[in-house]
């Protein structure tokens, strides 16, 4: 049997592992055995101040912005994967990317130069963007005939449609500023500094726990709404909470980076295989490796085409894709010992 | 003592009442058997009689309080119901599942308790389940995913007991085991028991009580041996049949008229 805290303590490790090794990670060489001398042993001569300074104001703050935003990715994935109950929902399922892209693309052709709870102008759009269309999708799906998920789901893939149409229009009139846009909505955690950690981290941490202290509801939502109804829930209680807690967390990811994808749509799928559907389990192993599937994908994204950067959207999906897609090809049979398979 | 009560319960559209004007009255201690044609509304009212519909009038109420004012948590502390159908597509194991059965008692959040693990372990046993406890749901077989139903229900450990199709899909020695442990349960625990059922024979083995319901309405509620007569029979399902005495036990058996065979060769 599986021994679920266990598996969570090694990825937990295996997080801080990366996490660590990230730091050293980039366009300039930070020796480990410097840093070590200047730090543990005390001898200040060791580090340069640039160095001092790339580690403690650049790398420091990225490294704490991306473990907080893959692992938001991670859960609020788990959150709309439950939600609808089905495998292809992701974070931004309910548009929350329309709205961002939407309110990053305002303030880019405005020229929009403002700081709001430590966030820079793009992440502030994005963050207000992305909210304020969950609310409209919110709003209207709860309104309609049958309220429910897929009167949701509906709201969003129409009401995104439609905020995408504005976006490419807006685009098409301001073609000088194309190339920042597009570059803001493949993702990207460069810009984050110790004041937009902050904000990141309650909005993470805090939609995490909604959707960690969902658990148990969790478990008895997945076997049907009249079997959930008959254990208790209250189902309209129990989906705002969820949604609430899915969406602060993918709020929290497109402020402090815009729009990733991938990772919310994997790190669920991969965290089941390793914990199963238990979602005491499931919640903090997607948290985990969302983290982690990002620090990685940013140590690649910056070092790969040094001293330039790719955006980080683009090596979750070249280097996630084939790598989930080899786990679904490849992925041992569940039970051991189970003789033939489906024709 | 405790009771269930429905009264003038209407529920269903404009055009055709699913559910039409029911009234009746569940007691403690007794098993009633709810049977009735394919569509004669069994369903629908054990998701009345458990609010997991609204009717569109009448009440239901539990020890006289109208059951629209309890949250939905007290609800299900006190009125466990078995659903027919629910989604097996999980890899959840059958000890997982049956655990949510404490989920009324134990919230969201608190772990569950000695008593709620004892509670949990009682049901497994009783479904007879106990070899099964860490299999996934999705590698279940019908039979043994709805004795892990039922035991998820038991371990609700309410009053009222609302079992849809307990033993469809069962083998027979389930069937008479899982009915008798109903049963046995009904009687020492004092429960409220509803059980819908197509063996009409089952119903008078097990049943203390068989109510009737043809197209939305009751039309018997009585002691075995007063409703199982071959007219009613012949109006509910549309079948001839007689009854006689079950030369063991006494009780109505049972016996169709029409022979499926010459039916056949016809």
């Amino acid at each position: 049997m599986k021994r679920p805290v266990g598996i969570l303590a090694v990825a937990f490790a295996f997080l801080i592992v990366c996490s660590f090794a990230s730091l050293f990670v980039g366009a300039v060489d930070i020796s480990l055995t410097d840093v070590a001398d200047a730090w543990i042993w005390g001898n200040a001569s060791s580090l340069k101040s640039t160095e001092r300074t790339i580690l403690v104001e650049l790398r420091l703050p990225r490294m704490i912005s991306g473990l907080l935003v893959g692992g938001a990715l991670g859960v609020a994935g788990v959150g709309f994967q439950s939600l609808f109950r089905n495998p292809l929902a992701d974070p931004f399922i309910i548009g929350a990317s329309s709205g961002a892209a939407l309110g990053v693309t305002i303030s880019i052709v405005m020229g929009l130069q403002i700081s709001v709870v430590g966030l820079r102008s793009s992440g502030f759009a994005a963050l207000a963007g992305s909210v304020l269309l969950i609310v409209i999708v919110l709003s209207i799906g709860s309104l309609s005939q049958r309220p429910g998920p897929t009167s949701l789901l509906l709201a969003g893939i129409a009401i995104s449609s439609m905020v995408n149409a504005i976006v490419s229009l807006l685009m098409y009139w301001h073609d000088d500023k194309v190339v920042v846009i597009v570059a803001w909505l493949t993702g990207s955690l460069a810009g984050n500094n110790w004041s937009t950690v902050l904000t990141t981290s309650v909005l993470s941490l805090v939609g995490g726990f909604i959707l960690w202290s969902l658990s148990r509801p969790l478990d008895a939502y997945l076997l049907g709404d009249v079997a959930s109804k008959s254990l208790g829930l209250d189902l309209t209680q129990f989906r705002i909470l969820l949604v609430m807690g899915a969406s602060i967390a993918t709020a929290a990811a497109v402020a402090a980076a815009g729009i990733i994808g991938f990772v919310g749509l994997i790190a669920p799928h991969i965290a089941r295989w390793i914990v199963g559907p238990k979602h005491a389990s499931l919640v903090p192993m997607s948290w985990c490796l969302g983290a982690i599937l990002l620090i990685l994908a940013d140590s690649v994204a910056r070092t790969i085409i040094a001293p330039a950067e790719l955006p980080i959207g683009i090596v979750t999906a070249l280097i996630g894709s084939p790598f989930f897609l080899g786990l679904l090809l490849f992925r041992p049979q569940r039970e051991s010992g189970r003789i033939g398979v489906g024709a | 003592m405790t009771s269930l009560q429905a009264r003038a319960l209407k529920f269903g559209f404009d055009s055709r009442l699913i559910i039409d004007g029911i009234e009746i009255e569940l007691v403690s201690g007794e098993v009633v058997a709810l049977v009735g044609a394919n569509g004669a509304g069994k369903t629908t009212l054990l998701q009345l009689l458990s609010r997991h519909l609204k009717p569109g009038s009448g009440t239901v109420s539990f020890d006289e309080n109208n059951i629209v004012e309890w949250s939905r948590r007290t609800l299900s502390q006190r009125i466990a119901l078995m659903p027919q159908f629910e989604n097996r597509d999980s890899s959840l194991r059958v000890i997982d599942v049956v655990s949510l059965g404490r989920m009324p008692h134990c919230g969201w959040w608190l772990p569950m308790s000695l008593v709620d693990h004892q509670r949990v372990d009682e049901a497994i046993q009783a479904a007879g389940l106990d070899a099964l406890r860490e299999r996934k749901i999705d590698e279940l077989s019908g039979g043994e995913w709805r004795r892990m139903i039922l035991a998820r229900s038991l371990a609700q450990d309410a009053s009222v007991l609302l079992l849809d199709e307990p033993i469809a899909g069962l083998d027979l020695k389930y069937q008479i085991e899982v009915l008798d442990h109903v049963r046995r349960m009904t009687k020492q625990k004092n429960l409220v028991t509803v059980v819908t059922l197509h063996d009409l024979n089952m119903a008078a083995s097990f049943a203390d009580r068989i109510a009737v319901l043809h197209q939305g309405r009751l039309i018997a509620d009585g002691p075995t041996v007063d409703v199982l007569r071959p007219e009613l029979i012949e109006l509910a399902f549309g079948i001839a049949v007689e009854v006689i005495k079950h030369p063991i036990n006494g009780t109505p058996l049972v016996i169709m008229c029409s022979n499926p065979r010459s039916a056949f060769a016809r």
